[in-house]
C-alpha cells in the first residue's frame, strides 16, 4: 500500500489558540500551512480557559500600560521569566484582542462601548478582556471561523478552499524528521483509520498545549499529554525547567466524573472554609510567619472578616495558592484526608443557598450537572489539581524557533521562558495569541529562505516501523495500567511538594515504567483504537515525567510552582539559573544554563527594593545590562 | 460503593455491528464517560469513543444514551433506574467510524460554507465600539461548543439522508444568525443566503435542536424563527412587495 | 433504505432506541388538538346559539352576516350576505380563515401538529415515517411565511373580543356595570388571547427582534425584552387562550341553548 503523503510550507501541530494563530500568520504570509491535531477541530484544551486574557489596554483603568503588565508578569514568574518574552507579549498582547475583534470576537463591554477587562490575581488593574467565563471558547472559535475566512478566500482565488490550508482533525504525530540537521517533516498516524501518514514541510510548529495527563489528578484533558514536549526533545531541542509546574488548591477529587476540574478561587472568597476528616478546621495551623499580621488566626475573626474587612484580619483559606494547595496536601499526607484523598470544601453551612446560587452560579451548575453534588447543600472534596506547566522548549523570544534545531518552532503551553517560574492567571490566552503569531512569523521567515529538504526513505521506514511495533507484540504490558502507574508516581512523588529521597524514588520508578513502556502491546486493530494511541501518548508523557522528576531534583529551592520540602526558601543565585534538559535518545539529561541578564531599561521599571528580594547584590549592583 | 451496571454498547464499523451487553462496576456520582472509560480500560482495550475536556466545554463525547443525544461526560448514571441497561450508540445521523466514534465531518464542511465575517474596513483594530446590549445576542450563540446534538437530532437530515447537501443545520442557523445580528458585521445578503442555499426553510421547527442542546441555546426561539422572520422581510412581505421597497433591499 | 438506516449508518434496527414514553406528548396534543378540531367545526356550522344577552361567542365574532343575531353585529354592519350560492353561509365561517389562519402559522402550533399530526417528526430522535422531505420551502407550506399578517389581523380580533368582553358587564335589562359568570369567561378568554398574540414570534420579530442595533432604539428594545419574557411562555399561552375560546364558546352555547343560567355576581 503507498503512503499517504502531503508538502506544506509550513506544518502547525496543534489546533489550539497558538496553533491556529501561527496558521493564520503564515497563511498570510503567503505560504501553505497544515494544522494537525489529535481531536475534532475546535476542541482544543484552549475551550477551557475560563477567567480571560490580559492585555493592558487600559479600557478599564487607562493607568495601566504595558510595563505594568511587564512589572506583574515578571513578579508573579519570580523573576525567573525570560525578560524578552515577558516584555514582548506585554506590549502586544492588546494588539492581539483587538485583532480578534476584527475577526469577529465579541467580548464583553465596557458603557462606552469598549472591550471590558476584570480584575485578576497578580494583575494591578483590570486587564482581563473576557466572555463571561468562556473567554477561551470565544478565541479558540474566533481563530477557527478565520481560518474558514481565509480558506474561503483561497476558495475564490485558487477553486479549492483547501488549497492553501488545511485541517488534518483526528491525526496523532509520533515524530518530527530531519534531514542535514533541519526539519523536514512529521510522521503520524490517523486516529481514525490508523493509517500512517507523512507530512513533508521545511518548518514545523509545535503548539501542544501542557502536560497534565503525567499527573492523577489535573484539570486538563485527555490531550494534555505532553507530545509536543516530547516530539521536540527528541528532535533535538531543549527543554527549559520542566520543575515548575503550576498546581490549583482546589480541583475537584470527588466524585470521579469531576476529578481535577476546578473549583474557583471565588468559592473561598464567598466563604468557603476547608476542614479535613476530623472535622478541623486546618487552615490556622499554616500560616506562615510573614503572613501572620494579615491572616486570622482564630475562627471567630476569620468569620468577622467576610463582614468587616477593615478591623479584621482575612480567613486562612485566603492565602495565596500556593500556600494551601501545601496545607491540603500535608494534612492528606498525615491521614487526615477525605476517603478520597482530599479535603472538605463546604460552603452550604455558612451561606444560605439561594445566596450560594446567585454568587456562584457557574459553580452550582458545574457540580449540579456534571457530579450531581448540590454544593448548597453538601461539602466539595478538594484537592490541588495539576494545571499548567511553566517549562516547556526553549525558544528564541522574537521567532519563538526552538534553540538549536533549524526550522522548529515552539509557541502556547508547550514553549518555556515566558512564565518563570508561576503563571498568572489570564497570560496564558494572550502568551498564545502573541507567540503563536511570532511562531507563524518565524516560521514563514525561515521557509522563505531554507529550501525544500525532502524525508529519506530510511527516516520513513524507522518512523513506520515504531508505529507498528505494539501490534507486532503479544501478550505484554497494558498501556492504560501503566499509564495509570506512572500518573500515580507523579503525583505523590513529585507532585506539589518534594524531597531529595522521593524524587530519587520517582525517577527510579519512571525509568522502570520506561523500560516496561517497551513492551507494551495492543489488542485489536488500528482503527480508532484508544488503547493503541494511548500507547503513544505514554511514551511522551514518560520523557516529560522524566525531565521534570531530573529538573526538580537538582533545583535546590523552593519558588513559584516548585517547592522542595528540604529546601524551603527562595535561593537569588537559582534565580540565575535555567535548568536545560535534552535527550539523548536513551534518557534525559540536563545542565545548567544562565539567564539572560535584564536590560537597563527593563531593569529600572521596578523598585530597587523589590528586586533585592529576588536578585543577588552583585545583580542588584550591576543594575541590569547595558 | 461500587454496583454492577449493565450496559450496552454498540460496537462495528461501517460495515457490520450491533449492541453488545457487558456488565461494568459503577460508582456514586459517575457519569456515563467514567462508565465507559472503565470498560475500556478494563475490557475492551479498543473500544473507540471521542472525549476531551470532561466537563461538558468542548462537546466532543457526543453520543445516543437510552436513544437520546447527549454528551456521555454531562449524563449522570445516577439519573437512569438502578437495574435499568443503560444503551449508548454512536449518533445516527452521521456514518459510523467504530464503536461510538461517529463522522462529522459534514459539520466541517458546512461550516465552511457559511461566509465569513466581514469587517468594516474603515475600522481599525481597537477602533470598534459595541454595545453590550447589541452583542448579547450573538453572545447567546457563540457559546456553542460545536458538540453537534442538534445536528444529529435534527430530522431533516437525519432521517434524509439526501437533503445533507442542502442543509447547513441548526449549529449553522444560529451561527448565520450570530453573524446577521452581530452589530459590526458588513456582508449584506445572509438573509437571501440562509433561505436560498442553506436551507432554512426546510426546518420545520419542530425544535428537537433546543432541546438536546447542552449549552441551552434557544436555537429556535432566538436564531431560527428570527432568521425565518428576517427572511420573511426580504422575501415574502405583500406590504413590502406593493410598495416596491423589496427590489431597493433586495441586496439585503 | 434512507435516514437512520442509511448504509453508512451505526447498523441498528430499531427506529428509536429511546425508552422513555415519548410517545405520549404528541399522543395528548393529537387527541385535544383533534377534539377541539371536530368541536370547532360542528360550532362553525352550526350558525345557531352564539348569543346569548350581551354574551357573543368568540366564534363568531365579529359577526358580519346578514343572518346574525342584531345584538351581535358591531353596531349593525353586516357586509356579508347570508347566501351564497344557495348555501347558508354560518357566519362563523366568514372570520374563520383569521384565528384559524393565525395558529396554523403559529411557531408553536407548527411545532404541534407536524409532531402529532404528520410525524415529522413524531419525537425527537424517533425516525419519521416519509419518505422524502422539503419542509417549508414550497406550496402549501411555504405560506407559514405568512404568519405576520395573520398576527395583525389577530390584533384587531382582540380588540372586537376585548369589546365583546365590555359588553358583557351589562345585565339582561342592558344596564352598564354588572358582571356575571359570562362576563368573567369572556375577559379571560379576551385576555389570553392578548398574552397569546403579545407573546408571539412575529410580534418579538416586528418591535424589535428586526433591529441590528438595539442600542439605537431603546424604547424598542425595552418593549422587545418585555415580549421576549411572554414569548417564552408562548406554548402555554397558545393552550390557554386555546381552552379559553373553546369554553368560552361553550358557555355561551349553553346559555343560549338554556342548559345553563349565567349567574350574576352584581
Amino acid at each position: 500500500m503507498t503512503l499517504e503523503r502531503h508538502k506544506y510550507d509550513v506544518l502547525v501541530i496543534g489546533a489550539g489558540g497558538a496553533g491556529l494563530r501561527a496558521a493564520v500568520e503564515a497563511r498570510e504570509a503567503g505560504l501553505s500551512v497544515a494544522i494537525i491535531c489529535k481531536s475534532l477541530f475546535g476542541k482544543a484544551h484552549t475551550v477551557m480557559a475560563e477567567g480571560g486574557a490580559a492585555a493592558s489596554m487600559g479600557n478599564v483603568n487607562d493607568n495601566d500600560s504595558w510595563m505594568v503588565h511587564f512589572r506583574d508578569t515578571m513578579r508573579g514568574g519570580k523573576f525567573l521569566n525570560h525578560y524578552r518574552m515577558a516584555e514582548l507579549h506585554a506590549k502586544e498582547a492588546p494588539d492581539r484582542i483587538w485583532e480578534l475583534e476584527t475577526w469577529g470576537a465579541l467580548f464583553d463591554r465596557t458603557k462606552e462601548g469598549k472591550i471590558s477587562q476584570r480584575n485578576f490575581g497578580g494583575h494591578e488593574y483590570p486587564r482581563l478582556a473576557h466572555v463571561g467565563d468562556r473567554t477561551g471558547l470565544e478565541i479558540i472559535r474566533t481563530m477557527q471561523q478565520k481560518i474558514v475566512a481565509l480558506q474561503q478566500a483561497d476558495g475564490r482565488e485558487f477553486g479549492d478552499m483547501e488549497a492553501k490550508i488545511k485541517v488534518f482533525a483526528e491525526c496523532t504525530i509520533t515524530e518530527i524528521l530531519k534531514e542535514n540537521g533541519k526539519i523536514a517533516g512529521a510522521y503520524g498516524y490517523w486516529r481514525e483509520s490508523g493509517e500512517e501518514v507523512l507530512f513533508e514541510a521545511p518548518a514545523v510548529i509545535i503548539a501542544t498545549g501542557g502536560v497534565g495527563k503525567t499527573f492523577k489528578i489535573t484539570s486538563n484533558s485527555w490531550e494534555g499529554t505532553g507530545d509536543g514536549h516530547a516530539l521536540a526533545l527528541k528532535a533535538g531541542a531543549n527543554l527549559v525547567d520542566m520543575e515548575f509546574l503550576q498546581f490549583h488548591p482546589t480541583g475537584m477529587v470527588w466524585p470521579p466524573s469531576v476529578r481535577g476540574i476546578l473549583v474557583t478561587e471565588s468559592v473561598r472568597g464567598e466563604g468557603g472554609i476547608l476542614t479535613n476528616s476530623e472535622g478541623e478546621r486546618f487552615m490556622f495551623k499554616y500560616i506562615p510567619d510573614v503572613f501572620k499580621d494579615k491572616y486570622a488566626d482564630n475562627e471567630a475573626e476569620a468569620d468577622r472578616w467576610y463582614e468587616d474587612q477593615d478591623n479584621n484580619r482575612r480567613p486562612p483559606e485566603l492565602l495565596p495558592r500556593d500556600e494551601v494547595a501545601r496545607a491540603i496536601n500535608s494534612e492528606v499526607k498525615a491521614g487526615r484526608g477525605t476517603e478520597h484523598g482530599g479535603v472538605f470544601l463546604d460552603v452550604s453551612k455558612r451561606i444560605p443557598a439561594e445566596v450560594i446560587k446567585k454568587r456562584l452560579p457557574s459553580m452550582w451548575h458545574q457540580f449540579y450537572e456534571l457530579a450531581g453534588v448540590d454544593i448548597t447543600k453538601e461539602a466539595m472534596e478538594v484537592g490541588p489539581t495539576c494545571h499548567y506547566v511553566m517549562g516547556g522548549v526553549e525558544v528564541e523570544a522574537d521567532t519563538a524557533a526552538a534553540v538549536g534545531v533549524p526550522g522548529l518552532y515552539a509557541a502556547g503551553e508547550v514553549a518555556g521562558g515566558m512564565h518563570g517560574s508561576n503563571r498568572l492567571g489570564g497570560n496564558s490566552l494572550t502568551d498564545l495569541l502573541v507567540f503563536g503569531r511570532r511562531a507563524g512569523a518565524g516560521a514563514a521567515e525561515y521557509v522563505k529562505s531554507a529550501g525544500a529538504n525532502p524525508v529519506s526513505d530510511a527516516h520513513i521506514k524507522a518512523a513506520a516501523a515504531r508505529i507498528e511495533a505494539p501490534f507486532s507484540r503479544q501478550g505484554g504490558e497494558n498501556s492504560y495500567s501503566l499509564h495509570a502507574e506512572l500518573q500515580e508516581v507523579t503525583h505523590n512523588l513529585v507532585g506539589i511538594i518534594r524531597t531529595r529521597t522521593e524524587i530519587e524514588e520517582a525517577i527510579a520508578k519512571i525509568a522502570d515504567i520506561r523500560a516496561r513502556s517497551k513492551n507494551v502491546a495492543v489488542a485489536g486493530g488500528r482503527k480508532f483504537n484508544p488503547g493503541f494511541h494511548l500507547a503513544f501518548d505514554l511514551d511522551n508523557m514518560l520523557l516529560v515525567a522524566e525531565s521534570t522528576a531530573k529538573s526538580a531534583l537538582l533545583r535546590e529551592e523552593s519558588r513559584g510552582g516548585h517547592t522542595r520540602d528540604d529546601f524551603p526558601g527562595m535561593n537569588p543565585d537559582w534565580r540565575q539559573i535555567n535548568q536545560i534538559a535534552s535527550f539523548d535518545g536513551e534518557k534525559v539529561n540536563i545542565k545548567s544554563q544562565t539567564l539572560p541578564v535584564i536590560p537597563k531599561e527593563l531593569f529600572d521599571l521596578f523598585d530597587v527594593h523589590e528586586l533585592e528580594k529576588y536578585m543577588t547584590p552583585a545583580e542588584i549592583a550591576k543594575g541590569g545590562s547595558n | 460503593m461500587a454496583r454492577k451496571l449493565n450496559l450496552r454498547i454498540w460496537r462495528g464499523d461501517a460495515t457490520d455491528g450491533g449492541l453488545k451487553d457487558v456488565q461494568v462496576d459503577v460508582n456514586e456520582g459517575e457519569v456515563v464517560l467514567d462508565v465507559i472509560h472503565r470498560v475500556q480500560a478494563t475490557q475492551m482495550g479498543d473500544l473507540a469513543v471521542r472525549w476531551n475536556c470532561k466537563a461538558g466545554k468542548c462537546g466532543s463525547c457526543s453520543m445516543e444514551i437510552n436513544g437520546k443525544p447527549r454528551l456521555a461526560c454531562m449524563t449522570q448514571v445516577a439519573s437512569f433506574d438502578e437495574n435499568e441497561t443503560i444503551t449508548v450508540t454512536p449518533l445516527r445521523a452521521f456514518p459510523v467510524i467504530k464503536d461510538l466514534v461517529a463522522d462529522v465531518s459534514f459539520n466541517y464542511k458546512k461550516a465552511m460554507e457559511v461566509p465569513a465575517y466581514e469587517h468594516p474596513k474603515e475600522l481599525a483594530p481597537g477602533e470598534a465600539r459595541m454595545e453590550q446590549i447589541d452583542v448579547e445576542r450573538s453572545q447567546e450563540f457563540r457559546k456553542c461548543i460545536e458538540c453537534f446534538l442538534c445536528q444529529d437530532v435534527c430530522h431533516v437530515i437525519r432521517d434524509h439522508e439526501e437533503n445533507k447537501k442542502s442543509f447547513a443545520g441548526p449549529r449553522f442557523f444560529i451561527r448565520i444568525a450570530e453573524l446577521d445580528m452581530h452589530p459590526l458585521d458588513t456582508l449584506k445578503n445572509r438573509k437571501r443566503k440562509a433561505q436560498e442555499e442553506h436551507g432554512l426553510g426546510m426546518c420545520n421547527i419542530t425544535k428537537c435542536c433546543t432541546e438536546v442542546c447542552p449549552e441551552h441555546i434557544k436555537i429556535t426561539d432566538n436564531a431560527i424563527i428570527p432568521m425565518k422572520e428576517r427572511v420573511v422581510d426580504i422575501k415574502y412581505d405583500p406590504a413590502r412587495m406593493f410598495a416596491g421597497i423589496l427590489k431597493r433591499e433586495k441586496r439585503n | 433504505m434512507s435516514g437512520v438506516f442509511s448504509p453508512s449508518r451505526a447498523k441498528i434496527k430499531e427506529r428509536t432506541l429511546r425508552t422513555d414514553k415519548w410517545w405520549l406528548e404528541p399522543a395528548i396534543t393529537f387527541g385535544v388538538l383533534f377534539s377541539f378540531v371536530i368541536y370547532a367545526t360542528f360550532r362553525a356550522f352550526e350558525g345557531a346559539n352564539y348569543y346569548a344577552q350581551h354574551l357573543i361567542s368568540p366564534f363568531y365574532s365579529p359577526c358580519l352576516s346578514e343572518a346574525c343575531v342584531p345584538e351581535a353585529t358591531m353596531f349593525g354592519w353586516t357586509p356579508v350576505s347570508a347566501e351564497i350560492f344557495n348555501f347558508a353561509l354560518s357566519p362563523a365561517l366568514i372570520i374563520l380563515i383569521f384565528p384559524l389562519g393565525f395558529r396554523m402559522t403559529c411557531y408553536y402550533y407548527r411545532k404541534a401538529y407536524y409532531r402529532s399530526f404528520w410525524m415529522s417528526p413524531p419525537a425527537c430522535a424517533v425516525a419519521e415515517p416519509h419518505k422524502t422531505y422539503t419542509g417549508e420551502t414550497r406550496a402549501p407550506l411555504i405560506l407559514q411565511n405568512a404568519h405576520r399578517w395573520f398576527f395583525y389581523f389577530g390584533l384587531i380580533f382582540n380588540v372586537i373580543l376585548t369589546y365583546d368582553a365590555i359588553i358583557s358587564f351589562k345585565n339582561p335589562e342592558g344596564e352598564w356595570g354588572h358582571m356575571s359568570v359570562g362576563s368573567l369567561v369572556l375577559v379571560v378568554s379576551s385576555t389570553l388571547l392578548w398574552f397569546y398574540s403579545l407573546s408571539c414570534h412575529s410580534c418579538r420579530h416586528t418591535i424589535g427582534g428586526r433591529l441590528k442595533h438595539f442600542s439605537k432604539h431603546p424604547v424598542r428594545y425595552k418593549i422587545w425584552s418585555w415580549v421576549s419574557v411572554l414569548n417564552h411562555s408562548h406554548q402555554k399561552f397558545a393552550w390557554y387562550s386555546l381552552l379559553a375560546v373553546a369554553f368560552a364558546d361553550i358557555y355561551v352555547r349553553q346559555v343560549a341553548t338554556g342548559a345553563w343560567t349565567n349567574f350574576y355576581f352584581f
